[in-house]
């Protein structure tokens, strides 16, 4: 064992952003031929040490040693050089651009590309075969799937002849079926002697695929640890700094009256796509619903025609009343009028303004409420600051100062002021997208409870999610979404993943049976 | 999220970029054989070395406190108004129309009644690429600069035909009636036996600037509009998840917008000494306004010191062509370097001096 030079060896780094250490002192060892998990919370590091071996940033203190050889990087140049192959969390692709044309971008031998396309052409066919890593060289990347973009990116590190492959959160975009897909591709990447670096923060990608995993905290690599020598419940412990409830703590739901009642809607969209088919459903208070599926089957659409900023056909109605859909008074204001209250699915674009402060942003969509209001004129600025600091204590928001902006806060506290602003109109409907997207461990487990309170106080919940874990956690019923319909609804304890991943494949329901 | 602190942002960079324009205006100097330093000397004496060239100071300053308003404003909603310009000219038509057209009997009712039609006038301009901005998506930059020629032809169609009296040389308006002159400042001075300001135009209007300029600051920060302005301005996506209307802020905006550039009709037309309207009478206060409030970081109090700045570059520039055989166009010159490093190229000296804070680790960064 000893005698065989780790792939990767980091001594010692450290890197600091003004007063905040981003990385301490951490070391590392990466085998050759294994595949490595680095697991943390958002913020605690993980990015920064990436960067750094990729040659974004340069360490304070430390040294890199690859293949035994102490390596400097100062630039991705260098990293690729080195062997070092990065699999961005945002693929970096051009969209009008060819497989073929983005894989050789940057790598071109020449000035004249004919050639490096036809050698490239080549090389991608053998890469194919060796790897079971088949596109179309010809596709167009804004053609393809996210599963397909995400191999594109594999396949540009291997043309680079990348012998470490890092992976930062590669799962966030795909399906269940894509991810397993990748997983077997890594597999086969490992098989063949290549060193593969996971960044995650899904426990159970750790637990599925790699061998060794490293947990970080703060800045810090806590603890290095063979993963057949763990679980989840200890990783999450050892993430997080204390104990973490992985399954949402909640006694059976007691629904009563139908609160929302969604009845054939449809959308066209303006290049004749149907992105909704006739979706019909109700959510009564005191339950959850929640819509499981891959995203980008009509999900979104649902959330935004609820939300009153899509134009849709067809029937909703609250607490029996008729919902405009189309009409002056389809906007967020007037939903938010009749009691129908949005945490969007993302909340970087639409849930937050990012160069607002936590205060502006806790009025945000209700921002004509007379309580924020000074006279007819003017705002009141001190009630809003004051209405935030409340709800930033009760939320346990950190840190809890409503006068620094959105975007300084981590994913997890910002979605807590979302969450907050949204839980505490005391909505009679709360729509839910993606609660979690981003979010880490302990706010995972906040959010939950709150959504769980909500729905206890005897309101009514339509969660949508693709985390198959939390739809499953958190739902009274379960409805399964694929190409804009409904393909069924299941109750929780009388599904599995198993039939529920079928129905998000588009599976009808007879087929399952 | 690193990022410089904010003195850098607000004092630092646009001092570094005003000496990067000395520098270069140093050069164009010498390249002319004059002294740049007798230059400098020149320019400051003539901009306030009297309490005249004060005066005039002022009043160049007046009329970029409401060019540069209307740019922030539109800015706060991420909308570019460049047509100032043109804003400017119709604001006039409009003050010239109603002060010749109406024989007011007190110049306060005329500054109510001209004023209200500079803005409308104003507004009124930016209405047609502001409903083709916020219904059809033609870029406001495009139509707001060819409004601006459209401007400066109807202008001169006015001024040379309905607006000019029988008989008169000039294209330009007839001078307005004596009871619709705006008091100077001298005029002011000299109730108290004072001779401040002295020939100056510098005029009333010069208050209505600062009251603009609080109006704008509580529109901004303190209204439910501003509120608005900005969550459109920053994001868009967003904006509309909170139920606010892209096309009736956009609309509204640049209609406010519109009508601040225009009212600085008062000051030009309505305040100067021999009041009239002449086809030259935004004088490129619209473009210098895009500076000034990039430079203000459009923010009222900044756009007052950028505003200053600015008057006093126009007329410490004037007296120096005035004083010297330094040519006009070299002013012109020196001005537009300012322009143009304090505006345009703004970014290119804060991106190095973001980077050099960063790398001395002096940067503020927030803890998570």
């Amino acid at each position: 064992m000893s005698e065989i030079a780790p792939a990767i060896e980091l001594v010692g780094i450290s890197k600091a952003f003004g007063p905040v250490q981003a990385n301490k002192d951490i070391s590392i060892r990466v085998m050759p031929g294994t595949i490595h998990g680095i697991i943390g919370e958002n913020g605690a590091g993980k990015s920064t040490l990436m960067s750094i071996l990729y040659g974004f940033y340069k360490a304070d203190a430390g040294e890199i040693f690859i293949s035994g050889q102490k390596t400097v990087i100062p630039d991705s140049q260098a990293a690729i050089a080195a062997g070092i192959g990065m699999v961005f969390q945002h693929f970096k692709l051009v969209q009008n651009f060819s497989v073929l044309e983005n894989v050789v971008l940057g790598a071109e031998d020449g000035a004249l590309l004919r050639p490096s396309l036809a050698k490239a052409r080549k090389q991608l066919k053998s890469l194919a075969e060796e790897y079971e890593l088949n596109v179309d060289p010809d596709a167009i990347i804004q053609d393809i799937g996210v599963g397909m973009q995400q191999r594109v990116e594999i396949l540009k590190a291997l043309y680079r002849q990348a012998d470490i492959l890092i992976l930062d959160e590669p799962t966030g975009v795909l399906t269940p079926a894509e991810a397993d897909q990748l997983f077997r591709i890594l597999g086969r990447l490992k098989e063949e002697g290549k060193t593969i670096i996971l960044i995650t923060h899904k426990l159970r990608e750790i637990m599925d695929i790699t061998d060794t995993v490293s947990v970080m905290r703060r800045g810090e690599m806590t603890s290095t640890v063979k993963t057949s020598e763990t679980n989840p419940a200890d990783l999450a412990e050892r993430m997080v700094g204390r104990k973490v409830l992985l399954r949402v703590d909640k006694v059976p739901a007691q629904p009563k009256d139908v609160i929302l009642e969604v009845k054939d809607l449809n959308i066209t969209d303006e290049k004749g796509v149907h992105r909704l088919k006739g979706v019909s459903f109700n959510v009564r208070a005191g339950e959850i619903l929640g819509i499981a599926g891959v995203s980008g089957n009509g999900q979104s659409e649902l959330l935004e025609v609820l939300g009153g900023y899509e134009k849709a056909t067809g029937e909703i109605l609250l607490n029996g009343e008729a919902i405009d859909l189309t009409g002056a008074f389809s906007d967020g204001q007037s939903r938010r009028a009749r009691g129908i209250a949005h945490v969007p699915e993302d909340r970087q674009h639409e849930g937050l303004i990012m160069d607002f402060t936590a205060a502006e942003n806790t009025a945000f969509g209700y921002h004509h409420d007379p309580k924020y209001q000074r006279n007819r004129l003017l705002m009141d600025n001190a009630a809003i600051m004051k209405d935030a600091q409340e709800k930033m204590d009760r939320f346990d928001v950190r840190p809890p100062n409503p006068m620094l902006a959105a975007k300084n806060f981590s994913g997890g506290n910002q979605q807590k002021v979302v969450v907050a602003r949204e839980i505490e109109r005391d909505p009679d409907l709360l729509l839910v997208g993606q609660p979690t997207r981003g979010v880490d461990i302990g706010a995972i487990e906040f959010i939950h409870q709150q959504i769980v309170a909500l729905r206890d106080a005897g309101k009514a919940i339509l969660l949508v999610s693709v985390e198959l874990d939390e739809i499953m956690g958190l739902s009274d019923r379960i409805a399964v979404m694929f190409d804009g319909q409904i393909m069924g609804e299941r109750l929780p304890a009388e599904t599995d993943e198993k039939e529920l991943g079928l129905m998000m494949a588009g599976v009808t329901d007879g087929e399952t049976a | 999220m690193d990022k410089m602190p904010k003195w850098a942002d607000v004092v630092l960079v646009p001092v570094v970029s005003l000496l990067l324009a000395a520098i270069i205006s140093a050069i164009v100097f010498l390249a002319i054989g004059q002294n740049p330093w007798e230059a400098l000397k020149l320019m400051a004496y003539g901009a306030v070395g009297t309490s005249d060239f004060l005066g005039y100071t002022l009043f160049y300053a007046t009329n970029f406190i409401f060019t540069g308003l209307a740019v922030a404003v539109a800015f706060h909603a991420s909308l570019f108004n460049i047509g100032g310009e043109g804003q400017v000219l119709l604001g006039g038509l409009g003050a010239a129309i109603v002060v010749l057209l109406v024989p007011w009997p007190h110049w306060t009712l005329a500054l109510i009644a001209g004023g209200t039609a500079a803005a409308l006038f104003g507004a009124l301009w930016v209405v047609i690429p502001a409903y083709l901005q916020a219904r059809r998506g033609s870029h406001i930059v495009i139509t707001t600069i060819m409004f601006n020629f459209m401007a400066s032809g109807l202008l001169v169609y006015m001024l040379a035909g309905p607006l000019k009296p029988e008989g008169q040389q000039q294209v330009a308006s007839g001078l307005f009636p004596e009871a619709s002159k705006l008091p100077s400042l001298n005029d002011i001075a000299e109730m108290f036996g004072s001779d401040m300001f002295g020939r100056s135009p510098v005029n009333i209007s010069i208050f209505i600037a600062i009251l603009a300029c609080v109006a704008v600051w509580a529109l901004i920060w303190h209204t439910r509009l501003g509120y608005q302005i900005r969550a459109l301005g920053k994001s868009e996506s967003a904006a509309k998840y909170a139920g606010i209307s892209a096309v009736n802020i956009t609309m509204i905006t640049l209609l406010i917008s519109g009508a601040l550039a225009g009212m600085m009709a008062i000051n030009n037309t309505m305040g100067i000494n021999s009041p009239q309207l002449v086809d030259n009478a935004a004088g490129g206060a619209g473009f210098i306004g895009i500076a000034v409030a990039l430079m203000g970081r459009n923010h009222p109090v900044g756009i007052v010191i950028a505003a200053l700045l600015f008057g006093a570059l126009y007329q410490g520039g004037a007296e120096l062509a005035a004083a010297t055989d330094v040519q006009v166009q070299i002013v012109i010159v020196i001005q537009a370097l300012v322009i143009m490093f304090t505006g345009a190229l703004d970014e290119m000296v804060r991106s190095p001096i973001e980077k050099l804070f960063l790398r001395f680790g002096r940067g503020t960064a927030v803890e998570e």
